[in-house]
């Protein structure tokens, strides 16, 4: 099954839409619950994650029988050292963001400890995509 | 302790999910942090003074059925119907963080760490 939802810059009133409609799909798919709240809270985070510090992009989600695969891929500023922005309380959050909840530097460790598989690529002014695999 | 009992003694306002207050509550997670609320592996009673749509969602995902708002924090609109979609319940009380925390302990809500 593959779903398909577009992410706008900025729009927080959104961010989360997308997890909120794939959780539905996997409860209704009857996956187990605890790996239903896995992958939805990295996936919400990643959301938020392209809201927040991109200008929009793309969450495409494809759900086999036995796990899902999750790709968050923004066109945005990119990072400059992945390594860095993995480690817990580094951010680069705008303002605005801390004042949604999120922006201290634990949405990409929050991912990294959802799921079985991550994979970030990043290209400085061109955008970053975030590969996530989570087994059933 | 249930939701009821928690709303009474603080004299919270509740603002949605009058059908669930017979719900027992056994532990409290109090944070503006969404992040550190996605963390939880448990599902406690959320005290947040954090009030806007990120609130609720962060609840869904994190299988969170009950928020206390502290400070007068009022819900809006689209927060009530998001949580309606998700059979929450929603509290609002006066007090600050500090206070219904303590008022929260003293009741015998445990902490999770």
């Amino acid at each position: 099954m593959h779903q398909e939802y577009t992410v706008v810059e900025g729009d927080f009133v959104n961010a989360g839409k997308a997890s909120s409609s794939v959780k539905k799909t996997l409860k209704q798919l009857n996956v187990n619950p605890q790996v239903v709240k896995r992958v939805v809270v990295a996936l919400y985070e990643a959301e938020v994650n392209a809201i927040a510090h991109a200008y929009g992009g793309k969450v495409l989600v494809d759900i086999d029988a036995d796990k899902i695969k999750m790709v968050v891929a923004d066109k945005g500023p990119g990072i400059p050292d992945i390594a860095l922005a993995m480690q817990e309380g580094y951010s680069t959050a705008r303002p605005e963001v801390r004042d949604m909840g999120f922006g201290a530097g634990m949405g990409l460790p929050n991912m990294q400890k959802n799921v079985d598989k991550l994979n970030v690529t990043s290209e400085v002014g061109v955008g970053t995509t975030v590969e996530m695999e989570v087994a059933f | 302790m249930t939701l009821q009992e928690i709303a009474t003694r603080i004299g919270a306002t509740v603002v949605l999910g009058a059908e669930h207050l017979d719900e027992e509550v056994e532990h409290a997670f109090a944070s503006d942090l969404m992040s550190d609320v996605l963390t939880l592996k448990d599902t406690p009673l959320l005290v947040t003074g954090l009030c806007n749509i990120q609130t609720i969602r962060t609840c869904d995902m994190a299988n969170l059925q009950a928020v206390l708002f502290v400070r007068n924090k009022r819900p809006s609109d689209d927060m009530i119907e998001l949580a309606e979609d998700n059979d929450m319940v929603l509290l609002c009380s006066e007090y600050s963080m500090f206070k219904t925390c303590g008022l929260l302990w003293d009741m015998g809500i445990k902490p999770l760490y």
